[in-house]
């Protein structure tokens, strides 16, 4: 990282509670824009929309409730930015794509509006891979966004602006999603904590669907509390997302107060491949060591289906995605290409409005759902899927409480290294896509650095088991201090 | 037609049959839609009953609608169904614009109900004719493309879309057509009694495609279908497989063999024709739909939902034989429909005698129905009335010509029949005070005929009494005066 390409506005990533100074919302408000301005400036591209003059009304009621005694909760007045792809009543939702550039949502997302209720205000939305299909945020019709630590590398993706404002210390807080490692590789990249909720555990009305079976909204912070405060704020029951669990949410901060000792952490071996950089591997396992220092028990444990993982996931998401993406046709809303007639206008609409990883998804997906060859590929693939899940089941009832993985097999790759090669790119979401096919929570929070580069460890945990996995979480986060940072 | 087989010479002709399925979407009575909260009510302005789920707008979700559950149900339990504890949801994919999310959510792998069956009348020997039923399932309906309304361009009217529907899907085990429109009539029956639907073709309500196949009479083996879309009403059905069953002989007849493709009926030009090409035929792409669970239904909920069910049509039949002594001809009649057979029962069971609360009922009010195109219910005479004013017929109080006066009155005001008697004076008199002023008046006026009644001669009766009616302008009751005469004669 050279000194020119450092982003004038970065804070060290992890330190929670990024503007000390800020005497109140407003103020904080428009500090947000003024790194927003400058991380812009900078190209970073991290933000894709943002309104200055609605920020601040939103600031300035919530000041005003803060003013009037209202206890709004932690996040009152913390400002935060959501992915392209969850939908606003105020900001644009193009999911980076060009077919719907413009596009306003008449309605706002579930999380949107329990994010706000507790007092937090939304300022930005953040680049991503195009429909949230990629792993580098190099897919994106507004061009590629580039990671803080350094701008000559991916911050990851497909949530990369969103771990890249956290990481650039534009705001503390940022909602990413979701669908094969989204949130937790891009968090690994910037060296930020990624939370992937459990499927069902947050609401996914107003995310625009990827792959509905897979798809769930994640949270980025600054630290661990940042994202645990966040997480307790939205999730829950939603009456609006029939797939959302009836499930009471703990207060996920009051694991800060919990031990790790008597926790048994499994490794699963899978994770830990001969091919795996020694200096990644290393990384986790000083953390492992850190936790049994603290009581944690660690165990050697096993996942066999997890090569099949990859290939599962690239037939069940891109037909989830084929179908998913069909109404962008041009007819209602978003972009139109008009034609001579009904398919030439849907075929020069689709053609130009969506990138080519787009399409070469809806193209995977559509063949893979065709008669004759669904049992060979869908059908089969959610028996892979099921055989995954067990796989952790398995574990868990043996007695593993959480998992412990790296996240990602690399540090962030330089822009344009993989973008040509799409089996190579889908490789940096062999460790992630595991959870999104179970449906478990997962999390990445930084180990250490490589290369000056962050690597992130993964959590995993069982079903609904957040607590247990945010327990390790800040555990963790306290016992490697600053060592997680350099 | 010129379908007649053709055949080698020397050797029979081939004797050929008709194999058909129906699949038939019908609309369910919910007030809103299956998947959102907007309401389902026909006749709204285009697209003001709409939502960001049912536009299918990015990020929307579908939550299913559990009243049209519970008429799915029941429908499924009145076709004598086994109802699923567990059905899933699944994605139907195709483009077009009036379809908003670009697939339509239906059930595909594990339907609402299987197995069912629905008896369509009876064969020459009496035994019933039973035809299967394979699956009711839920689905939600599409919008609908305006290609009329602007030059050049086609609109879309997206109130429909999300609508809930039931696809009832029959065995392929209908032999003719006339069979095929007995299926619907006795469905569409049923489904009306049982409060599901208002299965009403014009309002596309109830929609209908054929599945028609044929085959050497005799053979087991399905030849290939086609099937006929466009069928906009029960004798569009029947005439439409009579066409495709001649179109589909002949081919045989030739030895050409039959595609298995679309068909558009037309019913201008009386006929069938190819909807689209083979290389356009749909993939619709079916998988589970991911963003709704599998539907469970506990077994004592449906259970439950099937006691609950109300009368069906054949129970009615049964019972209105038993419990009202009617002949087979009037129970149909007064079967026909839910409505009208709880009119005939209110009346009936608010009069002595059922047979002539049917009469009427059958009589003058469907006339008055037809005549003034009143569906029976907004019909202003309340089944009570009717029956009050069939007491008064019974009771004497009024002739049957007045009542029918009176009748015509009341279906216009909706007044009672005491009241409009009363007010048009139609109330017969029977007080024997003014029936003996009446005769006496008569006796002193026309001496002569009284005479000849005195002296035997009977049919003079009529005239006397012909003319004390005119004194009492139509009122009297003519049994009292004819009795009043003879024993004045006789006295």
């Amino acid at each position: 990282m050279t000194d020119a390409a450092t982003p004038k506005a970065a804070v060290p990533a992890g330190r929670v509670g990024a503007y000390p100074d800020a005497p109140d919302a407003v103020a904080r408000a428009f500090d947000v824009m003024r790194t927003t301005r400058a991380a812009e400036a900078d190209g970073l591209n991290l933000v894709l929309w943002y309104d200055r003059e609605h920020a601040a009304k939103a600031a300035r009621d919530v000041q005003a409730a803060l003013d009037e005694g209202q206890d709004l909760g932690p996040l009152a007045g913390v400002p935060f930015v959501a992915k392209d792809n969850i939908a606003t009543l105020n900001l644009p939702t193009t999911c980076a794509s060009r077919i719907l550039a413009g596009y306003v949502s008449p309605f706002e997302a579930t999380v949107i509006t329990r994010m706000e209720r507790g007092g937090a205000v939304l300022v930005g939305k953040t680049n991503c891979d195009e429909f949230a299909m990629g792993s580098s945020t190099e897919h994106s019709a507004y061009g590629p966004a580039r990671n803080p630590l350094d701008p000559t590398r991916v911050p990851g993706g497909s949530s990369g602006g969103s771990a890249g404002a956290v990481a650039a210390g534009i705001v503390r807080v940022a909602l990413g999603s979701e669908t094969g490692g989204s949130v937790r590789q891009p968090a690994s990249f910037c060296g930020v904590v990624g939370v992937k909720p459990t499927y069902g555990r947050v609401s996914r009305y107003g995310l625009v669907a990827f792959a509905s079976s897979l798809d769930q909204i994640g949270i980025f912070g600054a630290g661990v509390d940042d994202a645990a405060t966040a997480l307790e704020l939205v999730a829950g029951r939603d009456p609006l997302d029939s797939t959302s669990a009836d499930i009471p949410v703990p207060r996920y901060r009051e694991a800060a107060q919990r031990s790790v000792a008597g926790l048994v952490i499994g490794r699963p071996k899978e994770y830990f491949p001969p091919s795996l950089d020694p200096r990644i591997a290393a990384l986790c396992d000083r953390a492992l060591t850190r936790m049994r220092e603290l009581g944690a028990d660690v165990r050697d444990v096993s996942l066999p289906h997890t090569d099949l993982a990859v290939p599962a996931y690239y037939i069940i998401a891109p037909a989830e995605a084929s179908s998913n993406l069909a109404r962008f046709d041009g007819a209602r809303y978003g972009r139109r290409v008009p034609a001579a007639g009904l398919r030439a206008t849907y075929e020069a609409t689709r053609s130009d409005g969506f990138g080519s990883e787009v399409t070469r998804r809806i193209l995977l997906g559509t063949y893979v759902l065709s008669a004759g060859y669904y049992d060979a590929y869908y059908k089969k693939a959610q028996e892979v899927r099921t055989l995954i899940a067990e796989d952790f089941q398995m574990v868990f009832a043996s007695g593993v409480d959480v998992l412990f993985t790296p996240t990602a097999p690399t540090t962030a790759f330089p822009i344009g290294a993989k973008v040509g090669d799409p089996y190579a790119m889908y490789l940096s979401d062999i460790f992630t896509v595991t959870a999104n096919l179970a449906g478990i929570p997962g999390m990445s929070l930084p180990i250490g650095r490589v290369d000056g580069l962050p690597v992130g460890g993964q959590l995993l945990a069982p079903h609904f088991d957040e607590l247990t996995m945010f327990t390790l979480a800040y555990n963790l986060e306290r016992v490697l201090g600053q060592d997680a940072h350099r | 037609m010129s379908a007649a087989p053709r055949a080698a010479a020397g050797a029979e002709p081939v004797q050929y049959e008709m194999v058909v399925g129906l699949e038939v979407h019908v609309q369910l009575k919910t007030r809103t839609k299956l998947f959102c909260g907007c309401p389902t009510k026909f006749g709204a302005l285009p697209n003001a009953n709409t939502c960001p789920v049912c536009l299918g707008l990015p990020g929307t979700l579908p939550v299913l609608n559990y009243a049209a559950v519970q008429l799915g149900v029941r429908a499924a339990h009145a076709l004598c169904c086994a109802v699923n504890d567990l059905s899933t949801f699944a994605r139907k994919n195709y483009f077009y614009p009036d379809l908003p999310k670009g697939y339509q959510i239906t059930q595909y792998e594990r339907p609402l109900a299987e197995c069912g069956w629905l008896v369509i009348g009876k064969n020459p020997d009496d035994t019933p004719i039973t035809i299967g039923v394979t699956r009711v399932h839920l689905e939600e309906d599409a919008g609908k493309s305006l290609h009329d309304r602007y030059r050049g361009a086609t609109a879309l009217d997206l109130n429909r879309a999300g609508v809930p529907l039931i696809e009832v899907v029959s065995e392929p085990e209908l032999r003719t057509a006339k069979d095929a429109g007995a299926f619907l009539r006795v469905l569409k029956q049923l489904l009306e009694y049982i409060g599901v639907s208002d299965v009403n073709m014009e309002e596309g309500s109830l929609r209908v495609d054929a599945n028609i196949s044929t085959r050497a009479a005799g053979d087991t083996v399905l030849g290939t279908k086609t099937e006929v879309k466009n069928l906009n009403s029960f004798s569009a059905v029947e005439r439409a497989i009579e066409a495709e069953f001649a179109r589909q002989q002949a081919a045989l007849a030739t030895g050409t063999t039959v595609e298995q493709q679309t068909m558009l009926w037309d019913a201008a030009a009386g006929e069938v024709r190819p909807a689209r090409s083979k290389e356009d035929s749909h993939d619709y792409r079916y998988f589970p739909e991911p963003d709704l669970p599998p539907l469970v239904l506990s077994q004592d909920w449906v259970r439950k939902a099937k006691e609950e069910l109300p009368e069906l049509p054949s129970a009615k039949r049964t019972r209105f034989a038993k419990d009202y002594s009617l002949g087979d001809a009037d129970i149909e009649v007064l079967t026909a429909n839910i409505a009208l057979a709880d009119y005939y029962e209110t009346v009936a069971r608010g009069h002595e005698d059922p047979k002539s609360a049917a009469n009427w009922v059958m009589g003058e009010l469907l006339a008055t129905l037809r005549a003034t195109e009143t569906p029976i219910t907004a019909f202003r005479v309340r089944p009570i009335d009717l029956a009050r004013l069939l007491d008064l017929v019974r009771a004497g109080r009024l002739s049957h010509s007045a009542a029918k006066r009176v009748f015509a009155n009341m279906a216009e005001t909706g007044d009672r029949p005491e009241e409009v008697a009363e007010r048009q004076g139609l109330l017969q008199v029977s007080d024997d005070g003014a029936i003996a002023a009446w005769v006496a008046e008569v006796i002193a006026e026309s001496p002569k005929e009284w005479e000849r009644y005195r002296a035997g001669e009977q049919k003079l009766l009529g005239v006397l009494v012909g003319q004390a009616m005119k004194k009492s302008k139509g009122r009297a009751d003519p049994k009292k005066l004819n009795q009043s005469f003879s024993a004045r004669a006789a006295g």
